[in-house]
């Protein structure tokens, strides 16, 4: 299927010779080539469906406080780093595109379903004081007074303020349209190789037999990153597909106000979130499964989210269920992204976002903006380096020799 | 001489046997295999899937730690042994820890489901692992079906609790013939340290390490326990007696009456 390149035909055309390549058009993609772009780079992009992958099945919630773990408190500063840039990011990004991208700063109720769920929720608001995050602890009584169709059973909740929410689909139509305006060019194809010579990436071979060089490739191809042919071995630890199947719902006008905010449960141990969007859809994610590249939607994992969301909210119910999906997150090895130069020269790494890749979009894209313009990665976001894993021999990054 | 524990015919220096699920990151959970000292651990099947890059199963093979696939998420005989054969396809290896629940919200296991599957998969071949109720009857009836070890439970799946019923846990020890595993329950070092205590051959656990605060750092903490609770059962503890007994004997005592 040949799509129709984004080509702008009068001022300043797009030279033969990008600066910059950037493989895969998710979000993180998107957003960098965009932010590379209002840098003065001369940027193409490789996809063969811009936006249709994880960034489309995501839930679009940018929730550092409620997605805090324990042991992972450096990616937490990313999270919240790239939290304080929404706001901005999205002004700019709708000026620029004059469209929309759905950003909504309505904060995350956090609640508990048995005392076993109660004792989990306790111990994140004693982990959101320790890290000095801001979240309220409250009765059943006091979050079913915020969110009146919570089920009487929820027995107490964490009002998190400043855990918002963005529209992803919104947000990749947005940064389209942004790209068109940066005149980056964008190719619907699907890159067949990395195009390596002298130990240095130097570009891409397309499906359709194109080729494509620049003086820096960046990776950005989500959970497909390190299953590009032609990537050196060990050029950077290993990204597998997290499966997550999700559901969306949608909400009648007659049932309008349905949730104020995001939910997001512990229901005896599994976690559910539901999250509702201004032109009345509702999000119910996720599961987490390690399946390989299997996409398909199973009986169980569906089963599984309608059962924990409509112990949280049985009025769930009466919706239209609308899709289900399952898309594949990105994950490395400690669930950290792996951001700027690989052990490849010429190569940037813009990958394994897990499951924070819309949070991380803003400070990925101007972090990966500045190291392609001037080498170095801004201070807020280093100690994501794709060679962070060592080349200790245990460390199962050198697995990446042999796979 | 090492004090070493034998398994379906293999050897293992380590007497605690690792389960995966709940790991924050695989690298977290290399941690704290590392830390575990641990031989063997075990993956659903169901789960994960062979031959992805970067995945679990990848992780284990660079570590050189056996892989032994449960049946987790399987609520009758027929899927358990269906999953059985499946990972011993795909993993080569015929060793299973056989786990047929009764339903989601204790995980318990099915006692009826469970023997049915555990004598179909002895009978073609399989080194069965039951992970088993602390019934000391039921585990009577699995090592007679020709299972290579029994598994019972100190407490439901994940739960935390310890060994609620230790009683019947020093049953099953004194009545069997084969390795008791304490399967599920155990929350801190003192639950795993018990277990040994009480005669158990290993102990295998997942939730307690893989869902604290710092994995490693328990990983570490259940592999001196168990070690601990190993060296205590074969010292031979003193009796228990309600009044005290100075340790710094006068000069008249020495026999032990």
């Amino acid at each position: 299927m040949e799509a129709p390149e984004t080509t702008i035909p009068h001022a300043r055309p797009a030279p033969a010779r990008p600066d910059a390549i950037v493989v895969g058009g998710g979000l993180i993609g998107l957003a960098v080539a965009w932010r590379a772009a209002q840098r003065g780079l001369h940027v193409a992009l490789v996809d063969p469906e811009p936006g249709s992958g994880a960034s489309h099945a995501a839930a679009g919630m940018l929730a550092p406080a409620t997605e805090a773990h324990y042991g992972e408190e450096r990616l937490l500063r990313l999270n919240l780093a790239s939290a304080r840039r929404y706001p901005d990011f999205v002004a700019e990004l709708e000026g620029v595109s004059g469209t929309p991208a759905g950003y909504t700063a309505r904060g995350t109720l956090a609640v508990a379903f048995d005392s076993g769920d109660r004792a989990v929720l306790a111990d994140l608001a004693a982990f959101h004081q320790r890290l000095g995050l801001d979240s309220e602890p409250l009765s059943g009584r006091e979050c079913r007074s915020l969110e009146p169709l919570l089920s009487p059973d929820v027995q107490s909740g964490l009002h998190v303020r400043g855990d918002h929410q963005i529209d992803n689909r919104m947000l990749v139509a947005a940064l389209l349209t942004a790209l068109t305006r940066e005149h980056v060019t964008v190719h619907r194809e699907r890159v067949a190789e990395l195009l390596v010579e002298h130990d240095v990436a130097i570009g891409v071979r397309l499906a359709d037999g194109r080729t494509l060089h620049a003086d820096r490739v960046v990776l950005a191809a989500g959970c497909q990153s390190t299953s590009i042919p032609g990537l050196p071995p060990g050029a950077l630890p290993p990204i597998r597909p997290v499966k997550g199947q999700i559901l969306r719902l949608s909400v009648p006008a007659s049932a309008v106000p349905f949730l104020g905010r995001a939910v997001r449960g512990v229901v005896r141990g599994r976690q559910v979130y539901l999250v509702p969007r201004e032109h009345g859809e509702l999000v119910v994610g996720a599961t987490v499964e390690e399946q390989g590249f299997d996409t398909q939607v199973t009986a169980g994992g569906v089963y599984e989210l309608l059962r924990a969301a409509h112990g949280l909210v049985p009025d769930i119910g009466e919706l239209p269920l609308t899709e289900v999906r399952a898309g594949l997150r990105p994950g490395s090895p400690d669930n950290a992204p792996l951001l700027g130069p690989t052990a490849l020269p010429g190569l940037v790494a813009a990958t394994g976002h897990f499951r924070n890749g819309v949070l991380l979009t803003p400070i990925t894209a101007d972090a990966i903006a500045e190291c392609l313009v001037s080498g170095q990665m801004p201070e807020d976001a280093q100690g994501f380096e794709p060679q962070r894993f060592g080349n200790e021999p245990r460390r199962f990054s050198k697995k990446a020799a042999l796979a | 001489m090492p004090d070493t524990f034998e398994l379906g015919g293999k050897s293992f220096t380590s007497r605690l046997i690792m389960g995966t699920g709940g790991a924050p990151s695989l690298s977290a959970l290399e941690d704290a295999l590392l830390a575990s000292g641990t031989q063997l651990t075990t993956v659903a099947l169901r789960r994960v899937t062979p031959g992805t890059a970067g995945s679990i199963l990848d992780l284990l093979n660079t570590l050189k730690i056996a892989v032994l696939p449960n049946t987790a998420g399987c609520h009758t005989a027929r899927e358990a042994v269906r999953t059985a054969r499946l990972a011993r396809d795909a993993l080569l290896t015929d060793w299973v820890k056989l786990e047929v629940v009764a339903d989601e919200d204790t995980l318990l296991p099915d006692p009826v489901e469970l023997l049915d599957a555990a004598q179909t998969l002895v009978a073609d071949g399989f080194t069965v692992l039951p992970y088993t109720n602390d019934d000391p009857v039921l585990a009577r009836r699995l090592e007679q079906a020709g299972c290579a070890a029994v598994m019972p439970l100190g407490a439901p799946i994940g739960s935390g609790l310890g060994i609620r019923n230790p009683h019947n846990l020093e049953l099953i020890v004194r009545g069997a013939g084969v390795p008791v595993i304490l399967d599920a329950g155990i929350g801190t070092a003192s639950d795993a340290a018990l277990a040994m205590e009480l005669g158990c051959s290993a102990v295998l656990l997942a939730s307690a390490v893989t869902r604290a605060q710092e994995p490693a750092r328990m990983a570490a903490a259940m592999r001196h326990a168990v070690t601990a609770g190993r060296l205590a059962h074969l010292a031979g503890r003193i009796p228990q007696r309600f009044h005290a007994r100075a340790s710094s004997p006068g000069l008249a005592e020495s026999p032990a009456f």
